[in-house]
């Protein structure tokens, strides 16, 4: 008899499995993501999940009996008052003891209810969505380099030394060139100390000293290690292409902005940075808040503190750019940013905005999203000030997407929109 | 379980262990006493034994391979997995105490989370109840190679992960998912007549050849010949020899015979045909199979209380687990989810015992060649070997027990009130008692379909019959999509025409097409 603990044995053997399944099951999978996302709020993005599919493509179809043609016999347990001949009504839906075995092994279940991970979870809800134009600047931030194995050298830092190589060389070359091992040399003085001591055969005492002499002189000429034994590990530097990010978020935190704007704001935001720190993992995000002054703060400060004031667009800009310039090189680094208003600007403001956005930010960004939100029950019949001034820019085929949003339903579909990986939807839907 | 549990879990480990109310030492214990009980008094025969410890998620790993250690990698296991995961979390659904693998050494599972009166229990359940059952049914012994299985789901688990690497995954999920669809028919019930060779085939066609020149008479050259119709009625009859039809196992026919399959789609086939083969035998004989372990453990418990090493409070503890494992809820139950084969097992195991000991005037008559023997564990063990669950009922229910079950017999014709037919009493005895086994009858239960003929002359199409009984016909939703994976196996379309057995009436008929799935991937 043997006992054996399994309990360590690697956990998860039927992720394989799982994985298979959920490939399989990929189109049901997703519908039933998204038709969750769009009933919970956004928050809620982050947990995964249980889900319910519908069963069509992950049915294992089998030949049996059916349980409704034909006569049946069955046995049951717990008669309580019938006897032979007794007839029975028909119980309604198939229920009080026949007809449950016949479809037991069918399994005519409509829906198919599992648990999805988190990760499995993020991975289809995010599925198809991609920075746009990632990759215009892949290449030219190539001055990160990642050494890498590249055989031997004769010279290097004595950190590198390759110790296996070097001894190898050294024991090869001492055999070739026939350096006397000292357990040689220590035999030999051994036997001429005996042959002193013992006094005769002087002839062979003299023979000795003379190879003594010799082998000596040999390990002495030829070294122990020599240096062009010496072995160092090459390292090369291979360029590494990195597909670098900065995210800009911009937000106006300012009076006229809402509770329930806000909240659209920082849900859309939440999306946002979730998206991006899950998808890659070279993004910087910055984030700017601004009222009639713009300040750069942490994330915690740019979701949660309050501030009041009024409201300047270009001032928002204008801290972007000073961040570019200090810290994200054009030439380094792709530049996104997303901004979130209310729409509303100082009217004196608008064409220093407009300028900004078109003259300097505008050229040197990927894209830039523009999000508006708005009280529940507005309509957006008229543009606002900054939609306005933004509608221009679009129309004149700057790499700038807008969207209105005043419901917190709408976050999610306005963020596939924008972010869809295939542009001509992002087009078609625009 | 989420990451964050993960990272908890890892570091309690140490504490994590010394929670549970048992250890190596006791386990090791427990199995000895158990042993010198099982063995010593009982007289059970079993292969070696292992135990192993092992998680409930490694435990729902176990269950989702359909109750293999070792199994190929397909979607339907994570399907299943994925749902017994979900009921299991929602607390819908208890895990079972453990699972027993018909194999030598025999492997019993005992979740970690067992107290040691479970274990106990457990190990007096599976590694001697199951695996004595395992040794010596005759069905298992004819079927089942216990000693190969383990070393053959390794090389099933590594041929078809080669097949992914090298023709696809889905390539081989296709192939698989075919395969399973026709898993239920891909049973031999039959063993298959061997084939004797070269040397015996020669040596028979020689005897044929004596046996010719023997009787030969020169008279029946003159007898007149009918001429074309014959001729053509033996070649229909050849073609059916030379196939091997008419062929009940149509994985096996596919393996050897569908024209376009590649070597390795049938080594596939051959596959799942052998785990198909494999569990036939537990399908056959769920009943005795549950009803000998129960009956096992049962009387083993009793018995270490008696002996004074099981505890009072233990022995309630096991009680309760036991009577909830044979509770048969009455039909007019909410519970009631058909005959529960560990009730029925076990209270049959424990009427024999009552009926060997303390025979009444009705066991005499109905049981004159065991009643009040003295020999329980002998009868017992006579019965474990040499029926299954629908033979086993048919010669041991007795009418005591059916009078405790209450059991009464309904017929149902679909249409009209539902008729009693027979209760719990002297006119009711017998016909409950062969109802009940025929409800029990694999071959019953799963429908008969055999390949009838392939028209060779024409479009090469497969023809299939399933014989219908009592009118009772296939169920029709599964019916083309089980079709169209047959027809992708063979090649060419498929029909299966449903055959009433009385009349030889054609009731129905089903057809279809390849989809290419295969010959796509």
């Amino acid at each position: 008899m043997n006992i054996i603990d399994r309990r360590l044995n690697p956990q998860g053997k039927s992720l394989a499995n799982r994985q298979r399944f959920i490939r399989r099951a990929r189109k049901q999978i997703a519908d039933a993501v998204r038709e969750a996302s769009g009933k919970s709020s956004v928050a809620d993005v982050n947990g995964g999940g249980k889900i319910k599919i519908r069963s069509d493509g992950i049915n294992e179809p089998q030949l049996y009996h059916s349980g409704k043609s034909g006569e049946h016999t069955h046995v049951v347990p717990g008669n309580h008052e019938y006897v032979e001949g007794d007839r029975i009504p028909r119980p309604q839906g198939g229920e009080g003891g026949r007809g449950r075995e016949a479809s037991a092994d069918g399994e005519g279940e409509d829906a198919f209810q599992f648990v999805l991970t988190q990760d499995e979870f993020l991975d289809l809800f995010l599925e198809d969505l991609e920075l746009p134009d990632m990759l215009r600047k892949q290449l030219k931030k190539a001055e990160s380099f990642l050494p890498r194995r590249a055989g031997y050298s004769v010279s290097g830092a004595a950190t590198n030394l390759n110790l296996v190589r070097t001894m190898r060389n050294s024991l090869s070359r001492r055999i070739a060139l026939k350096r006397p091992r000292p357990a040689e040399i220590q035999a030999l003085e051994t036997e001429l100390k005996t042959l002193t001591e013992s006094g005769d055969d002087i002839e062979r005492c003299r023979e000795l000293e003379i190879e003594i002499e010799e082998q000596r002189r040999r390990s002495r000429r030829i070294p122990f290690i020599d240096p062009v034994d010496v072995r160092y590990n090459r390292f090369e530097l291979v360029p590494q292409p990195v597909a670098s990010a900065v995210m800009f978020c911009l937000m106006d935190v300012s009076g006229s902005m809402t509770e329930h704007m806000k909240d659209l704001a920082k849900r859309f935001y939440k999306l946002l940075y979730l998206f991006l720190s899950r998808r890659y993992r070279n993004v910087e995000i910055v984030f700017i808040r601004h009222t009639h002054v713009a300040r750069e703060v942490d994330e915690e400060t740019f979701f949660n503190s309050r501030e009041t004031g009024g409201t300047v667009v270009s001032t928002v800009l204008e801290e972007m750019l000073r961040v570019l310039q200090e810290r994200y090189p054009r030439d380094q680094w792709n530049i996104y940013a997303a901004q979130a208003s209310d729409g509303d600007n100082l009217s004196s403001d608008n064409a220093k905005s407009a300028a900004l956005l078109e003259r300097r930010i505008l050229p040197i960004c990927q894209y830039f999203a523009y999000l508006e939100v708005g009280d529940e029950e507005d309509g957006f019949n008229l543009g606002s000030e900054i939609w306005r001034t933004y509608e221009r820019l679009d129309r004149s085929g700057h790499p700038i997407a807008m969207r209105k949003v005043n419901k917190r339903n709408q976050i999610f579909p306005v963020f596939r929109e924008l972010f869809a990986r295939d542009q001509s939807a992002r087009k078609a839907a625009s | 379980m989420s990451p964050d549990d993960g990272v908890m879990l890892d570091k309690d480990k140490g504490e994590t262990r010394a929670r549970f109310d048992w250890d190596f030492d006791s386990l090791s214990r427990a199995h000895d006493q158990v042993a010198e009980i099982a063995l010593g008094e009982f007289g059970l025969d079993i292969y070696p034994n292992q135990i192993e410890v092992i998680t409930a998620e490694q435990m729902l790993d176990v269950y989702s391979s359909i109750g293999m250690p070792l199994m190929y990698r397909h979607w339907s296991f994570g399907k299943h997995f994925a749902r017994d995961e979900t009921l299991y979390r929602r607390g819908m659904r208890n895990l079972a105490y453990e699972i027993v693998i018909n194999s030598s050494p025999c492997i019993s599972y005992l979740m970690e989370e067992n107290s040691m009166t479970m274990q106990t229990l457990v190990i007096a359940h599976a590694a001697f109840g199951h695996n004595h059952f395992f040794k010596n049914n005759h069905l298992f012994q004819q079927w089942t190679d216990a000693d190969g299985i383990l070393d053959y789901m390794e090389f099933a688990k590594g041929y078809i992960a080669r097949c992914e690497a090298r023709y696809g995954e889905t390539a081989v999920e296709r192939v698989l998912d075919a395969a399973h669809a026709l898993m239920t028919q891909g049973v031999n019930r039959y063993p298959r007549r061997k084939n004797g060779g070269l040397e015996e085939e020669e040596k028979r066609i020689q005897e044929r050849m004596a046996e010719i020149e023997r009787s030969y008479n020169d008279l029946w050259r003159t007898v007149p010949q009918n001429g074309s119709r014959e001729k053509r009625r033996t070649t229909e009859a050849e073609r059916r020899q030379i196939l091997g039809l008419p062929e009940e196992n149509v994985l096996y026919f596919l393996e050897k015979k569908a024209p376009l399959l590649k070597p390795w789609q049938r080594e596939i086939l051959r596959i799942v045909r052998h785990i198909a083969q494999y569990f036939y035998p537990q399908k056959q004989t769920k009943v005795m199979n549950e009803g000998c372990a129960t009956m096992v453990h049962y009387e083993v418990m009793n018995r270490l209380h008696e002996k004074g090493q099981l505890g009072d409070g233990a022995m309630v503890e096991f009680l309760s687990s036991h009577t909830n494992v044979v509770l048969q809820p009455d039909f007019d139950d909410r519970r009631y989810s058909g005959i529960n084969p560990y009730a029925l097992g076990f209270g049959m195991m424990q009427d024999v015992k009552r009926i060997c000991l303390e025979p009444t005037d009705e066991d005499r008559t109905w049981f004159p060649q065991f009643a009040g023997n003295r020999d329980p564990w002998g009868t017992l063990k006579e019965g474990w070997a040499n029926y299954r669950d629908e033979s086993f009922i048919r010669q041991y229910l007795s009418p005591a027990l059916i009078r405790k079950m209450k059991l009464f017999t309904v017929a149902d014709d679909g249409v009209s009130d539902l008729v009693v037919k027979a209760i719990h009493n002297e006119r009711g005895y017998q016909t409950v008692r062969s109802s009940l086994a025929r409800q029990f009858d694999t071959a019953q239960k799963e429908p008969e379909i055999e390949i009838v003929d392939v028209d060779l002359d024409g479009d090469r199409r497969l023809m299939l019959q399933h014989r219908v009984y009592d009118n009772v016909l296939l169920a029709e939703d599964d019916i083309q999509p089980v079709l169209r994976h047959l027809a992708d196996l063979w090649g060419y379309e498929v029909s299966l025409t449903e055959v009433s057995s009385s009349s030889e009436a054609v009731l129905k008929q089903h057809s279809a097409g390849p989809t290419g799935a295969l010959a796509a991937a």
